[in-house]
């Protein structure tokens, strides 16, 4: 199994280690909104366990995917919506 | 042969598992993570970092289990049937035996500024950088109550984390008389002391609030009377847990006092309906075991062998009634929120809104909390803190799942 795995977080690139989760990926690069919320919030991950709905991003097109649920694989397309 | 299905690959669950299993039943043991190991042994399915861990997984080696992961139980479609959401579409679990190890999450309570980006639960934060996020150098304050802030500190610091501070809201007395009687985990405690060498650690002092402009920049501390406001990237703060009954609930298990009643096996209110571990209430890992471990057992009709574990349960419970009595939130944390202060993080709902109404009914009518796609899985227990409501009814499906998996 290849060590690292390369995503792409609103069009930019970032190497985790495999086995890493999208939500940690999207933190690497800086971004700290995943999404908006009902009233325009900036809002980030905050259980990491998949209850609180707050890291939910487009994962390949498909929307609120909870990111701190999702293991990155080579070439996911990861789209934030904040 | 009989069909036993496990929610939830956490220690009890892994625990119920091998003992059904080795006892002959079929068994299916399903969990919304990308693999097994909970929260606690998150990751050590493929590398184990605990002993506990290297010996359970080493255990299940040894029997035949079936292990789903990335999967969310959302429905009982028939007694005995319940449908599962998968990346590929919808799983119907049939099973003779149910083990409920649904496990826990952290309590969050509102205080201002607890919405901005990076401010995030203790496990939480911990499960982040588990799980790829490099938290190298960042100054990061840990805050709320519980000893998994503790655990949450020294993991951080191995990481290369700058804890600045632990905030604990108990006070140092209530402390002190728990740590009188943690003989049985003295290695444990000493363990964790030598990791935390050097880290502050602060009793009856806990966050008032977080600042930021978009993200977090500092956060507010209170203790005696004093305030001071540190800066820091991280804020890690949970207040101790709650157990996940909602699907005990769903099927229509009695919960009594928020965690899932079970008889001396482990039975819930349903015949072939059993729980273990947080779920039935907050214990820790040796509770969890072996309460998965009775379970285990009694679906596979093992009842004399389950009883010869009742006494190791006994001890784990008092330890576990003397933890929450210890953790016990105070008052003064009911005055968190200001009045826009936001609870309900999913449909944005302010203190002021919720505290115009007298029940957890009347608010969710009128103001939509605990409506959101968290489904109050957070703002649930921070209300029922604050306001004394609790949530009434359960209804599938248990979390939002795709059209196509209600409509099949």
């Amino acid at each position: 199994m290849p060590e690292t795995v390369t995503v792409v977080v609103n069009g930019v690139s970032v190497t985790m280690p495999a086995g890493s989760m999208v939500s940690a990926a999207i933190l690497k690069t800086g971004i700290t909104a995943f999404r908006r919320s009902a009233t325009g919030e900036p809002r980030g991950p905050l259980c990491g366990m998949g209850r609180c709905f707050e890291c939910c991003v487009t994962i390949d097109g498909e929307e609120h995917c909870r990111s701190c649920q999702t293991v990155c694989r080579d070439g996911m397309d990861v789209r934030t919506d904040a | 042969m009989r069909d036993a299905v496990i929610i939830g690959a956490g220690p009890a669950g892994l625990a119920a598992a091998y003992g059904a299993a080795k006892n002959g039943l079929r068994v299916v043991v399903i969990d919304d993570n990308p693999a097994a190991g909970g929260q606690i042994w998150r990751g050590e399915q493929a590398k184990p970092a605990s002993p506990e861990a290297q010996v359970w997984f080493e255990k299940l080696r040894s029997v035949d289990i079936q292990l789903i992961t990335g999967a969310r139980v959302f429905q009982q479609r028939a007694p005995g049937t319940l449908l599962a959401e998968t990346p590929e579409g919808v799983s119907e679990l049939n099973y003779d035996s149910l083990v409920l190890a649904t496990g826990a999450r952290e309590r969050f309570l509102p205080f201002p500024g607890w919405t901005l980006p990076n401010v995030m639960g203790a496990g939480g934060l911990q499960a982040l950088v588990k799980t790829g996020l490099p938290i190298d150098g960042k100054r990061v304050m840990v805050a709320g109550s519980g000893p998994l802030l503790l655990a949450v500190a020294a993991y951080l610091r191995t990481r290369g984390a700058e804890v600045l501070l632990i905030a604990e809201q108990v006070s140092s007395m209530q402390l002190a008389r728990f740590a009188v009687g943690l003989v049985g985990k003295a290695s444990q405690v000493f363990s964790l002391k030598r990791q935390l060498r050097g880290v502050r650690y602060l009793s009856g002092c806990w966050v008032t609030a977080a600042h930021g402009d978009g993200k977090l920049e500092s956060v507010a501390l209170t203790r005696g009377g004093k305030r001071w406001q540190v800066s820091c990237d991280y804020l890690a703060c949970g207040y101790h847990l709650v157990p996940n009954v909602e699907l005990a609930e769903l099927l229509g298990c009695v919960v009594e006092s928020g965690s899932v009643s079970v008889d001396q096996y482990q039975q819930t209110s349903i015949a072939n309906v059993y729980s273990a571990g947080e779920a039935t209430g907050i214990g820790g890992l040796e509770l969890s075991l072996v309460e998965g471990e009775i379970a285990g057992l009694a679906i596979a009709g093992k009842h004399d062998e389950a009883r010869s574990l009742f006494p190791i349960r006994e001890q784990q419970r008092r330890f576990a009634t003397r933890l929450n009595q210890t953790f016990a939130l105070r008052d003064e944390l009911k005055q968190l929120p200001a009045p826009d202060t936001i609870v309900c993080r999913c449909e944005d709902v302010t203190f002021a809104r919720l505290s115009a109404h007298d029940s957890w009914r009347a608010a969710k009518l009128q103001t939509r909390c605990g409506m959101g796609p968290c489904q109050g899985r957070v703002c649930g227990s921070a209300v029922e803190f604050l306001f004394g409501w609790r949530a009434e009814s359960v209804r599938p499906p248990l979390l939002p799942v795709r059209i196509q998996s209600l409509i099949r």
